[in-house]
């Protein structure tokens, strides 16, 4: 039974939502909330609100989570649905993450490896232990500086590849499929499920990474690389001609390898799961790495058994916008659907003989 | 381009102020906002794949004989107005090495040193991990 619309109740909206005004912004005597300083100071939700959002826009991702109260699913909705209104210029060339200006690189796979372990802005290795230095506004001392050795940052995959141990990136050229512009049709290829993931919801496929790692399709994961920093926006306008660089933004990378026992067509080696997202967000980026590891058992030959294997399953799922709007949707008005339903509970219990 | 789309309106505005004013632009197109959609590559070296979209604003302007464009990151009108009329300017070679010395080589140097802050930010959270001796026999 399909959703009946209501009508009326107008002025209760109205008071509702202006009562919404009043209790985000609290007690007044509290100073307002700056854009600024959720940019600035909430960085990790403005990371999330973007990846989710599918959009890069960190003032805009901070008036988000202004407006939704910090509620960061309704924020990134409110960002879907604001990029619904603006025109698409152009596709970015290709990012080139081997060229990253690097916050942050690790390798949990190779100790010595080119670069080095770079720690970056980190949580990794602190206490969890409540700061009250932060409830009293205590200025943090400058970051410490250490001469750069320069030199690009290899990526971890490349050291391996040259001995065929590591499955090598695959074919570079092809025009990728887009599902805010066609819709999803199964199987759905890589490409267009890492945009899925990309845009997924971090709590899912933190569940479903997890469940790989628990047996739920097990696929012995090692973080082959995490990497963290700036990477440069290229693009080609059609008045140029010729690709030019507007910028930076923040990405955050994950090289999964994994163990594969080889197949009829492939000798043993390792293979890869990859993830890629907006801001800096290590836990989104090797989930989205371990499920994307997991929706590759059919290509790789191995039992299609769990979860987070079954493609259908994870990309019709992963997006929050899409589960927020069918599970919330359940709160409007439903009365006439419930009548039918009600007179159809009471006609089978007529037929069946039950006595009231 | 790369200099002028990551400096700010008021940055560029004062070192404007060095060198002789910018004509009158005509503007052309903008300066209006869309999206631009970010594009990675599957395991890094692969195939392309839609990573997200972001926002841009983009600006075209005429300013005597020459056509300046410019795309920037964000929101911000006036930086991508601005940014354009300088690309016209600096097609004019009458103005280029002005420009060029007034305006990107200062904008670029800042940048370059706040990248190189960076750096060395990460360099100084470097760390050698010392494998202990398996505790398996």
């Amino acid at each position: 039974m399909a959703y009946v619309a209501v009508k009326g109740g107008e002025r209760a909206i109205d008071n509702a939502h202006a009562w919404l005004a009043a209790t985000r912004r609290g007690d007044p005597a509290v100073t307002d909330l700056g854009i600024d300083q959720i940019r600035e100071q909430l960085g990790r939700a403005v990371d999330r609100v973007m990846a989710e959002g599918s959009l890069y826009d960190p003032e805009l991702a901070a008036l988000a989570i202004k407006q939704a109260q910090g509620d960061l699913i309704e924020a990134a909705f409110l960002l879907r649905a604001y990029r619904t209104t603006l025109p698409r210029f152009a596709h970015s060339e290709p990012v080139d993450t081997a060229a990253m200006a690097i916050h942050r690189r690790i390798s949990a796979v190779f100790k010595d490896l080119p670069g080095g372990q770079v720690l970056g802005p980190t949580y990794d290795y602190t206490h969890r232990l409540l700061d009250f230095g932060l409830e009293s506004g205590d200025v943090p001392p400058p970051p410490a500086e250490a001469p750069v050795d320069g030199g690009p940052m290899q990526r971890v995959n490349d050291f391996l590849k040259h001995e065929g141990l590591i499955e090598a990136d695959g074919p570079a050229h092809e025009t990728p499929g887009d599902l805010t512009r066609e819709p999803l049709s199964f199987p759905a290829s890589r490409d267009v499920r890492l945009q899925a993931l990309a845009r997924g919801d971090e709590g899912f496929l933190l569940a479903m990474g997890y469940s790989t790692q628990r047996g739920y399709g097990g696929s012995h994961p090692f973080a082959g690389e995490i990497r963290m920093g700036t990477v440069k926006i290229e693009i080609e306008p059609a008045e140029l001609g010729f690709a030019i660089d507007i910028g930076d933004v923040v990405l955050t990378e994950c090289q999964m390898v994994n163990q594969f026992k080889g197949s009829r067509t492939t000798p043993p080696q390792f293979t890869r799961g990859y993830g890629l997202t907006f801001g800096h967000g290590e836990r989104k980026a090797m989930a989205m790495a371990l499920v994307d590891r997991a929706m590759r058992a059919e290509e790789l030959g191995e039992d299609v058994t769990a979860p987070a294997q079954n493609v259908e399953f994870v990309v019709y799922h992963s997006d929050n916008i899409e589960g927020t709007g069918f599970v919330e949707h359940l709160q409007l008005p439903h009365y006439v659907d419930f009548q039918s339903e009600l007179e159809t509970i009471r006609r089978m219990r007529a037929e069946a003989g039950v006595s009231q | 381009m790369a200099v002028l789309a990551r400096a700010s309106s008021n940055d560029i505005a004062a070192c404007l102020e060095t060198v002789s004013p910018l004509v009158e632009p005509v503007v052309l197109r903008g300066p209006e906002q869309g999206l631009v959609m970010v594009r990675g590559r599957i395991g890094g070296g692969g195939g392309a794949f839609n990573l997200g979209e972001m926002s841009v604003t983009r600006c075209t302007v005429r300013a005597g004989a020459q056509v300046g464009h410019a795309t920037v990151i964000g929101r911000d009108a006036a930086l991508a107005l601005l940014a354009a009329r300088v690309d016209a300017a600096l097609q004019d070679p009458g103005q280029h090495e002005a420009l060029q010395t007034a305006v990107i080589a200062p904008l670029a140097a800042h940048q370059a040193a706040a990248k190189a802050a960076e750096a060395a930010h990460a360099a100084a959270t470097r760390v050698e991990f010392f494998t202990l001796q398996t505790m398996r026999t």
